[in-house]
């Protein structure tokens, strides 16, 4: 089946603001050579620490950065391509909900004013796209009544969100990509807002791109699950695959590294060793290296490639997982 | 950071040009001839002869190079009206502002910083009140007729002060000189003062109302160290406003210089105008122009040593 | 739908910070204010601003209104009654070295010199503006080049820019008027960018982005509204230095030219008279410096009450 979102490699280099006039130009390799796909109906997480590319990719695939590289298709139509999908269709078929819920509407406007403005820039008429907006207020658990004409700083944080998922829903996207969503809410709101989530999906029958630090939300929301470090992919593969399997001595640090409330599990070493390297022209071979426990040599020299373990979604960008790679420990 | 003075410097010369431009397309935007300022005092020959010499039979993008090029070297020409060479004109005249502007800024900025970070930290007080009330007055008062004010008390009722001129006396620092510069001072120092105090009063309620404050507070220093502190913190930011209200002294003392018949570049400036002595009128802006540009340029690389927060990429 | 009920609840909630009880407005009930009433409410609230904006009206309306006050022609000379003092009959002000009606002369000066003061920002700001938003949001090499040229204009003190301005094309108000706009132009420029560039970084402009809608749509909706405030603030500051610097170039002979009656011109031609009337020759500073600071103190409290928490 044609997956709903195919990526591939996908790329974006910043360059930094060097003080000098003729120094070389330094790039801060934000998103370097980042495949994967989503399956319409299912939800794929991205996990990753801070800087590691994540809410960038969110952005390359809104088109709201430009990408260096890479090829997007959708639904099986290439992006922004000639024959393919124009920007405004990919808009109307793709949205996104923000981190920050107060940021993310404008103060100046009432909540179902915010919520109409993508189908009205579509060219629905005001009384039908407000209609419709109140509509989505209710399906977000808001009474229209009671919420459409406040202001943003009227609402409390969880509700802010609903509204920008209520927002995001406006235009009857197919997939919504939900940057670091409930991040900046509180437990309890946060679980709320999960369940709405998976609640609307369910009903709308909608698609996920869920991107977060927080190991437990996405094992608890995802499907299937991308692991970015430093700009890379470093393994993808189902949630079962991921957080009982892990391969990536990365993935397998990170989950080490979650607290437990289990007694008998105590951690007495990080997982983690060194200092991650700068993310600005980062040293050849394998990012993670510096920090892996079990580099060796030709980690420094060659970038291992995102390659098939054992089942069949399940992938690793690891020497000792790749044939042939000359890594002593290739299993 | 030497690369941002650097940078900051080269970029000031594209600011010079284009302001040497606009002083020369100024002057010459208006309509009438260059000359008709003398035109009703020579004849036909002597003004073809004055005009080849001034050079205004040439094109006028000729004009611009020759005059810039010149002017660059010191030679601005001669007055049309006195004969006298611009530039000498300029310095006195100049020297005359600056010695005005140095006395206005140094009570003016003095008085109202004081007051300024006074005011800010006993924010709520009556004198905090008083200092802000005063503080928008000084801002909304036209120094004119703080001037023209100003005379009539100390001049004409009380007979005190002097007003009118510099005064005769040898030097600058004789009493006689004071006398003179009090007034025109004065009435120059009221917005500017007015500024710096509101400036200096909102900075130093921003330090206050931040974190640090409270925990030097809790660390148990006494509020004359914290006063201290506060006043370090505000320096920057107060000493740039300084600077820049300085700058804007010096280039728009004409009105005041006007009351008082003050023998500075205001006051050359003034007479240039209605005398359309072409020479005179260039050489004055394109001087009080560059200054404010070079005393811009002087804040900015001030305040780069003077406030490390400013990150200057 | 604005029962008193309603008001009176909301009005509960006017601190403008997320109330706990934000759950508990009874349905039916008309919800809190615009965030424009809010800012409207909050300056009427002030009382230095309702008492400069109560003043200024005075000062406009009887200048809109002066050709039926009923006073005396302001151009009416009469060499026998010149410099009566304040209060004397029939000319409540004094009269001015002509012989003319100080009070009428100030009022219908009142005319030129509000205009004067309000006009030529009202000019920079639509032009100053445009240009700022449109830097402000495209950003890249446009920006550059506009503030590039603004800085160029921005490196003369505005009184010396005014004065070269009005002095090379010559006296008149005409000329004073365009020259007050152009000295005025750069920092409307510069302020609008500035807060453009802020708000277009925003989120939810992102978001309106994503959503697919075109640039005019997300400045008309998003940016405008956000941007106008505090380019509105600066503006009012811009009106009371534009009241004091054509003033002052009318004061210098660069602005209105005699007979008109304005302000600034009447302070330099009643200069002469400054042993023999005093007071007579300060009427018409005192004026400017009133209006320019109501403009000030409006200004202020417009800033305030445009805190509210964004």
């Amino acid at each position: 089946m044609t997956p709903l979102l195919s990526v591939r490699g996908l790329r974006k280099y910043f360059p930094v603001k060097s003080e000098r006039f003729f120094a070389p130009r330094q790039m801060v390799q934000a998103v370097d050579d980042v495949s994967f796909s989503i399956e319409a109906g299912e939800t794929l997480g991205i996990v990753g620490e801070s800087g590691c590319g994540k809410s960038t990719t969110a952005r390359l695939l809104m088109r709201l950065i430009a990408p260096d590289a890479g090829e997007v298709d959708f639904a099986g139509r290439p992006v922004l391509t000639e024959d393919g999908l124009s920007l405004r269709d990919l808009r109307r078929n793709m949205q996104m909900v923000f981190q920050d819920s107060y940021a993310s509407l404008n103060p100046r406007l009432a909540v179902q004013g915010s919520i109409a403005f993508g189908p009205r820039a579509h060219g629905v008429p005001g009384p039908k796209a407000t209609a419709k907006a109140r509509e989505l207020l209710s399906l977000v658990g808001l009474d229209p009544d009671q919420f459409g004409r406040r202001y943003p700083h009227e609402l409390s944080g969880g509700q802010r969100q609903r509204v920008n998922v209520a927002r995001a829903l406006a235009l009857d996207p197919r997939l919504v990509i939900l940057d670091e969503a409930v991040s900046a809410l509180d437990k309890s709101i946060e679980a709320q807002v999960l369940n709405l989530l998976m609640d609307l999906k369910a009903r709308l029958q909608l698609t996920y791109l869920f991107i977060s630090h927080d190991l437990n939300v996405v094992q608890y929301i995802s499907d299937h699950v991308l692991v970015m470090y430093l700009g890379k992919a470093v393994e993808v593969g189902s949630v079962e695959d991921i957080y009982h399997r892990p391969r990536h001595p990365y993935t397998q640090a990170l989950l080490a590294s979650r607290p437990t409330m289990d007694p008998e599990v105590k951690l007495e070493r990080s997982p983690l060793t060194g200092d991650p390297p700068n993310p600005i022209n980062p040293p050849p071979g394998c990012r993670f290296r510096t920090r892996c426990a079990f580099a060796e040599d030709v980690c420094g020299r060659v970038e291992p490639a995102l390659t098939s373990c054992g089942a069949t979604e399940h992938a690793v960008a690891c020497h000792m997982h790749v044939p042939d790679s000359g890594h002593s420990r290739r299993q | 950071m030497l690369y941002y003075i650097l940078r900051r410097v080269l970029y000031t010369i594209p600011i010079a040009i284009g302001v040497s431009l606009i002083v020369f397309t100024l002057v010459h935007l208006a309509p009438g001839d260059p000359l008709s300022a003398v035109m009703g005092e020579v004849d036909q020959k002597m003004l073809a002869e004055m005009r080849a010499s001034f050079g205004y039979d040439k094109p006028l993008p000729l004009q611009y190079l020759i005059w810039l090029g010149s002017a660059l070297t010191g030679d601005m020409g001669y007055s049309l009206r006195t004969g006298a060479p611009v530039f000498g004109t300029l310095i006195d005249a100049a020297a005359n502002t600056m010695v005005l502007g140095v006395a206005a800024s140094f009570v003016g900025f003095l008085v109202g910083a004081s007051a300024g970070m006074f005011a800010g930290y006993h924010h709520g007080t009556w004198v905090d009140k008083a200092v802000s009330a005063a503080a928008i007055a000084g801002v909304s008062i036209p120094h004119y007729w703080l001037a023209i004010i100003l005379v009539i008390v100390f001049s004409v009722q009380l007979g005190w002060l002097p007003s009118m001129g510099a005064g005769a006396g040898a030097s600058v620092l004789s009493w006689d000189a004071w006398k003179h510069m009090l007034l025109p001072a004065i009435a120059l120092a009221a917005i500017p003062c007015a500024i710096v105090a509101r400036t200096a009063r909102a900075c130093v309620m921003e330090i206050l109302s931040m974190e640090f404050v409270e925990a030097l507070r809790a660390r148990g220093l006494s509020e004359r160290r914290i006063l201290l502190h506060v006043s370090r913190n505000a320096l920057p930011t107060v000493l740039a406003v300084i600077g820049l209200q300085f700058a804007h002294l010096l280039g728009g003392s004409i009105l005041v210089e006007v009351v008082f018949s003050w023998p500075g570049t205001g006051y050359l400036l003034n007479l240039a105008i209605f005398d359309r002595d072409i020479p005179v009128l260039q050489g004055t802006i394109l001087l009080l122009a560059l200054f404010f540009v070079l005393t811009n340029l002087v804040v900015d690389i001030l305040q780069t040593f003077a406030d490390p927060r400013i990150s200057r990429a | 739908m604005n029962a008193p009920e309603a008001q009176r609840i909301t009005l509960k909630f006017d601190a403008l910070t997320p109330a706990p009880g934000a759950m508990e407005v009874p349905v039916g009930v008309m919800l809190p204010r615009t965030y424009w009433q809010t800012v409207g409410v909050r300056l009427a609230r002030d009382p230095y601003t309702a008492a400069c904006a109560f003043i200024l009206l005075a000062i406009a309306g009887a200048a809109v209104l002066a050709p039926w006050l009923g006073l005396p022609d302001p151009a009416a000379t009469n060499a026998a009654q010149r410099l009566l003092p304040v209060g004397s009959s029939g000319h409540l002000l004094g009269t001015d070295e002509l012989g003319r009606d100080m009070l009428s002369r100030l009022i219908h000066g009142g005319r030129l010199s509000l205009t004067m003061g309000v006009l030529p920002v009202a000019v920079a700001l639509a032009i100053g503006g445009t240009l700022g938003l449109v830097a402000g949001f495209i950003g890249g090499r446009t920006n550059m080049l506009v503030m590039r040229l603004t800085d160029v204009l921005y490196a003369f003190p505005s009184i010396l820019l005014a004065v070269a301005i009005a002095g090379s094309l010559g006296a008149g108000v005409g000329n004073a008027l365009l020259a007050i706009t152009i000295v005025f132009i750069p920092p409307i420029t510069r302020v609008t960018e500035s807060v453009t560039t802020q708000v277009r970084a925003m989120d939810f402009v992102e978001a309106a982005r994503a959503s697919g809608a075109g640039a005019f749509r997300i400045i008309r909706t998003h940016i405008l509204g956000n941007v106008m405030g505090p380019v509105f603030v600066y503006a009012t500051v811009l009106v009371s230095v534009s009241i004091l610097i054509s003033a002052g170039l009318s004061f210098i002979g660069l602005g209105a030219s005699p007979p008109t009656a304005e302000w600034g011109l009447m302070l330099n031609t009643l200069r002469e008279s400054i042993f023999l009337a005093p007071l007579n020759a300060v009427l018409p500073g005192f004026m400017i410096f009133i209006t320019s600071m109501c403009f000030n103190l409006i200004s202020d409290g417009l800033r305030s009450a445009m805190d509210v928490r964004l």
